[in-house]
């Protein structure tokens, strides 16, 4: 029974990653679909940092919190202002929220 | 020297899903599921999200069905990713089949804010392999610790996801309809958390990045890539 679970899932899964990448190029070369394809990565990773950041999973399923992750964010983004490298971030907004857990 | 950044950055992001990669196989472990099946699980799904939806699914005494169908919810994203990519990083026949697998939130943001096709491919692979090398390596990790490893979030580690993945989108965020776009999936992922499955929220987003298609004409985006012609 898992084991089914994990194959159906694992070749589910790598189904849908080819289908996006074997679109034909004729479809994309639509202004409409060239312009929603480019919009799509913002508006998921911006939706997926929003989520990092605020869910947490609760008894009664996922709801929103405010903690140090918010502490975190806010550090890289403090971090990026000042054109800090890609891993400076990482290592700024980490540090931010384990110290603030420390206290 | 640009392509040294590149695999640096990539493999950095490597690490920081590895240290989630650890806490996935313990978890998958106490959800009940074997180390082999653990690792099948890494080796075969590779999208952190989906993976942790199934165990979570399975742990809390639902059907494999149910669990298998979560996951392939989640994994749907990276079908819109790959939308994106296709035309960016232009592979065929058995590339193409390879690469499908590393087609992943972390592997598409280091991809698009590249100014050529061979940064983008090199963004694309370097981050895609180093977190398939060191997510797999650490779920094997995690799966024999089992919970003595301790909790990420000590570490920050969950706070580092969110900051990797808006460093990643932040080059974009100059363009003055990127951010609405950004705001508006964010704001509307944000209100749909306590409302529907986890993954639901993300892949909602989506809609905003349709709807902003559909309904805006100015085309240039002096952040976006050049477009299949411009590219050598």
């Amino acid at each position: 029974m898992i084991w089914a679970a994990v194959l159906v899932c694992g070749i589910g899964c790598y189904l849908l990653k080819l289908a996006g990448l074997s679109v034909p190029p004729k479809v994309l070369e639509h202004p409409v679909v060239e312009r929603i394809a480019d919009l799509m990565p913002v508006a998921l990773l911006a939706a997926l940092i929003a989520v990092q950041v605020f869910s947490s999973p609760g008894d009664d399923g996922p709801h929103l919190v405010v903690d140090a992750r918010l502490a975190g964010l806010g550090a890289a983004v403090v971090a990026l202002l000042l054109r800090a490298p890609f891993i400076v971030v990482v290592f700024v907004a980490a540090a931010t929220a384990a110290l603030l857990r420390l206290l | 020297m640009i392509d040294r950044r590149i695999a640096r950055d990539g493999i950095a992001i490597g690490v920081a899903s590895g240290a989630y990669g650890v806490s996935f196989g313990a978890i998958s472990v106490t959800s009940g599921l074997s180390l082999w099946q653990t690792c099948v699980l890494s080796l075969l799904v590779f999208t952190g999200a989906s993976q942790f939806a199934l165990v979570g699914v399975l742990g809390a005494g639902g059907s494999g069905l149910s669990g298998a169908a979560t996951g392939l919810l989640l994994g749907s994203r990276n079908t819109l990713y790959g939308l994106r990519l296709a035309p960016l990083l232009d592979f065929s026949g058995v590339r193409r089949l390879t690469a499908a697998h590393l087609v992943l939130d972390e592997s598409t943001a280091m991809a698009i804010n590249r100014d050529t096709r061979e940064t983008a491919r090199a963004g694309f692979l370097w981050t895609g392999g180093a977190v398939f090398v060191l997510w797999n390596l650490a779920t094997l990790l995690g799966a024999v610790a089992g919970d003595r490893i301790g909790d990420p979030r000590t570490y920050g580690l969950d706070a580092a996801v969110g900051g990797a993945f808006l460093a990643l989108l932040w080059p974009r965020l100059r363009d003055p309809r990127n951010r609405v776009v950004a705001a508006l999936g964010a704001a509307l992922a944000l209100c749909l958390v306590p409302l529907t499955p986890a993954g639901v929220p993300v892949l909602a987003a989506g809609v905003v990045a349709l709807g902003m298609g559909l309904l805006t004409r100015d085309a240039v985006d002096p952040t976006e890539l050049p477009s299949e012609s411009d590219l050598p």
